[in-house]
């Protein structure tokens, strides 16, 4: 990883661009990035990237919502004030609970789909003022970056493999970082 | 590719000779571009009507709720017929983008936005009414249960007007999550599109530093679907918990358990409408009618249509069951015989025309496709919604159980007042968003064009490769060098660069190939053309009337004008090998100057 050294490959076609992926791991190049306008379905497949866990979590914050709603309303309703209201029971939670329905299920929603937003939105490193990293503005367009480090790979090699892939621009540049 | 597989029955979602960077710009021009002499009027319109409505709210708020036509039988009358109007309208939005997302159809994603933001808007409207209604609005927050110093005196949890308040503020707050979130990659587009430095700020800040990774976008979908799963529901249950306040109550034309399903039947009913309506201008205002399609209109048509007939179902069984039940007290409902023929029976009629009736005309194909009759039809239902809304409470409220607490409703100004400022309000918002969001979710259209563009069915039907792998096997895409020119360490490894000087990173200033060109690699590439059959120097050249050779034409001309070509002398130095570059970066060019030999034409013409 210490090359300072990466190339773009640009690829305008989505279909060329999977191809590409799957040549380019093929021949045991590492790819360091993807970058597209839009979501090109089964290119996580290609690139062998492990699924997202995101549902999973968003599953458990329902859990956490409908904690939350069935604590509160036994804690207010059945514990703290137990009045008749309309002649509701409110000797315990069970036999009020057909009106505390609606709630729970709003609470249970209201966590799952939020915090399964914000966990995505911190996973993923994106928030109001965070800058854009897309190298190339036509990312966000019609082309297709493959971001690869050129290691200890000969990079005219390397760029006539590319070019056979059918990118349609290569470009190399030298990352200040590394 | 299989992927892209679709059977030939499906009509194209996507007119024209579409590409991804054609949506962009279509998408993006209303948000580049500037607002015309004809959204500023209806703008200034809507936003006197919103600063009228507000003059109204305040009035009320400030003097009190015996402003308004209430009556002491009459509690409620226009605030809630206005709240589950405008509640009802933002239901279409989840709907499209997320029972259609969960159908998988495609043509949600041509008006999913533009829904989602109807929901949005719609949602803000009613919340108001829950606000504005109340004796002492101020004190509203009393409906929270926040630990307090009354001992911790809570709320009651048996109210559905308590759990509306959880049911519309999570609805909202969820909508706009899942709005937000698709709308990233679409602000992240105009960011990178724009050239105004104000403008790329402030997409910037609202695109979140999208950058379009792989793994983002497999968390976006992920996130897409479980929104959707999530919504789904919540769709469902705000409206039912809406219905709640009436069918949890003893009031007779009240009190039935259809409610639930049947307010949300015509929720999507009045939303759908609502849709067309904004969509039909907006697809000609904003020159979307590419995207918009007689089809996409034709779909809306047939939700409409089928969840009208719900409610129509709906309203037969409330007719019914209000004489099957046996309980003189039903004599006076909404859907009665007694409602038909009483005081309000413009009401019940307005009702039974304008949802059960005019509706049926979009089972006649024609009428379903005809887009002034869909707008006429559309409004015709917005109407219809407000009415049986207004049926089921004024109705119901009028003549209850006593005799003697018998009333009738009459609106005052302030109660029109409030309903239009609210009207004005809601076009306010959406004009604003119309002119400064994308208004079409282009990320997600640019998925389905090569499945559903009518450009890719054609070539499908005609049995033609389509997925762009043609591309790369043709002779004349590999023959060229595909390393840009920037930076110039590059240039150790491109060949035929010879006579070109790497130090200068200028393009050929007779080049204006801009519209043609979507790669520094091409401009790289006309540049060593021109390189090969000689630049044209405006200075002391004059250019040759390329019109004579055989099939060229003026635009033809002028696309060979772009790449820097005027004169014969450069035409006649042309090979095969630029004749593939031009084939490739002109549009209609096919091959043609190699099969009418341009070159030896343009050496007869040149002497």
């Amino acid at each position: 990883m210490a090359s300072p050294n990466v190339i773009h490959v640009l690829y305008n076609d989505d279909d060329i661009l999977m191809n590409a992926v799957k040549e380019i791991r093929a021949n045991h190049y590492t790819i360091e990035e993807v970058y597209t306008p839009f979501p090109v379905h089964g290119l996580d497949k290609a690139m062998g990237l492990a699924p997202t866990r995101l549902a999973i979590t968003s599953f458990m914050y329902g859990l956490v919502g409908l904690s939350v709603a069935v604590l509160m309303m036994n804690y207010i309703m059945i514990e703290d004030w137990p009045r008749n209201i309309g002649g509701k029971p409110s000797f315990s939670f069970h036999q009020n609970m057909p009106a505390f329905v609606p709630i729970m299920f709003e609470l249970t929603v209201f966590f799952a789909a939020h915090l399964m937003v914000i966990t995505f939105y911190m996973r993923s490193k994106i928030w109001p003022f965070k800058k854009p990293e897309n190298p190339d503005l036509r990312t966000t367009d019609d082309h297709f970056l493959v971001e690869m480090h050129i290691g200890d790979n000969d990079l005219e090699k390397v760029s006539k493999f590319l070019r056979d892939t059918g990118a349609a621009e290569i470009s190399l540049v030298h990352n200040e970082e590394a | 590719m299989s992927s892209h597989y679709e059977a030939p029955i499906r009509e194209p979602l996507v007119l024209g000779d579409k590409s991804y960077h054609d949506i962009s710009v279509d998408v993006g021009a209303p948000v580049l571009g500037k607002a015309n002499k004809s959204w500023w009027i209806v703008f200034s319109i809507a936003l006197v009507a919103f600063l009228w409505g507000l003059g109204c709210i305040v009035y009320t708020v400030s003097t009190g709720i015996g402003v308004w036509g209430l009556n002491k039988t009459i509690g409620w009358a226009w605030d809630i017929t206005n709240f589950v109007w405008w509640v009802g309208i933002g239901h279409a939005g989840t709907l499209i983008s997320a029972v259609l997302l969960l159908f998988r159809q495609k043509w949600r994603m041509a008006i999913n936005r533009s829904a989602e933001a109807m929901t949005i808007f719609a949602v803000v409207q009613a919340g108001l009414f829950p606000i504005i209604h109340m004796g002492r609005p101020w004190l509203a927050y009393w409906v929270l249960p926040i630990p307090n110093q009354f001992g911790s005196l809570w709320v009651n949890f048996n109210s559905p007007l308590l759990w509306d308040v959880f049911a519309i503020s999570t609805y909202l707050s969820v909508s706009l999550v899942f709005w937000w979130t698709g709308l990233l990659p679409d602000f992240a587009m105009i960011r990178d599109r724009t050239n105004s430095p104000f403008q790329k700020k402030i997409y910037t800040i609202l695109s979140f530093g999208w950058s379009g990774r792989v793994k983002d976008w497999q968390r976006f979908e992920e996130v897409s679907l479980v929104l959707a799963g999530l919504a789904t529901p919540l769709v469902l249950s705000v409206h039912t918990i809406v219905s709640f306040d009436f069918a949890t109550s003893v009031v007779p034309g009240w009190h039935s358990t259809i409610f639930p399903p049947y307010f949300v039947a015509g929720a999507i009913f009045s939303g759908f409408a609502m849709v067309q309506t904004l969509l039909l201008v907006m697809r000609k205002v904003s020159n979307l009618e590419d995207y918009i399609t007689v089809t996409h209109i034709e779909f809306m048509n047939k939700v409409i249509l089928l969840t009208g007939g719900i409610v129509t179902v709906a309203y037969l069984t409330e007719y019914f069951i209000g004489w099957y039940s046996g309980v003189p007290y039903e004599n006076y409902t909404y859907l009665s015989f007694g409602a038909a023929t009483g005081p309000y029976w413009w009401a019940f009629w307005a009702l039974i025309i304008c949802n059960l009736i005019v509706p049926l005309s979009l089972w006649v194909k024609k009428l379903r496709r005809n887009i002034k009759w869909t707008f006429f039809v559309a409004l015709v239902v917005n109407i219809g919604m407000w009415f049986e809304r207004f049926d089921i409470i004024v109705i119901c409220l009028s003549k209850d159980r006593l005799t003697s607490s018998w009333a009738m409703f009459t609106p005052t100004f302030v109660d029109i007042g409030i309903f239009i400022g609210t009207i004005g309000f809601f076009f306010v918002l959406f004009l604003l968003y119309a002119r400064t969001f994308p208004v079409i979710a282009q990320a997600e259209v640019k998925t389905i064009l090569k499945s559903s563009g009518a450009k890719y069915k054609a070539l499908r039907e005609a049995g033609k490769v389509m997925n762009g792998s043609d591309k790369r096997t043709s002779s004349s895409y590999k023959d060229f060098n595909v390393m840009a020119r920037t930076p110039v360490a590059n240039s150790s490894v491109s060949e035929g660069r010879s006579g070109f000087d790497d130090n200068n990173l200028e393009h050929e200033p007779t080049v204006n190939a801009d519209a043609l060109i979507d790669s520094e690699v091409k401009k790289d590439q006309i540049d060593q053309m021109l390189v090969r059959v000689g630049r044209f120097n405006p200075a002391n050249q004059t250019a040759d009337d390329l019109q004579k050779i055989s099939k060229v034409g003026p635009v033809m001309e002028q696309n060979l004008h772009q790449v820097g070509i005027y004169t014969y002398d450069q035409v006649s130095k042309m090979t095969k090998k630029d004749y593939d570059l031009l084939d490739d970066i002109i549009p209609s060019f096919a091959a043609r100057a190699e099969r009418d030999d341009w070159a030896d034409q343009a050496t007869k013409l040149k002497k």
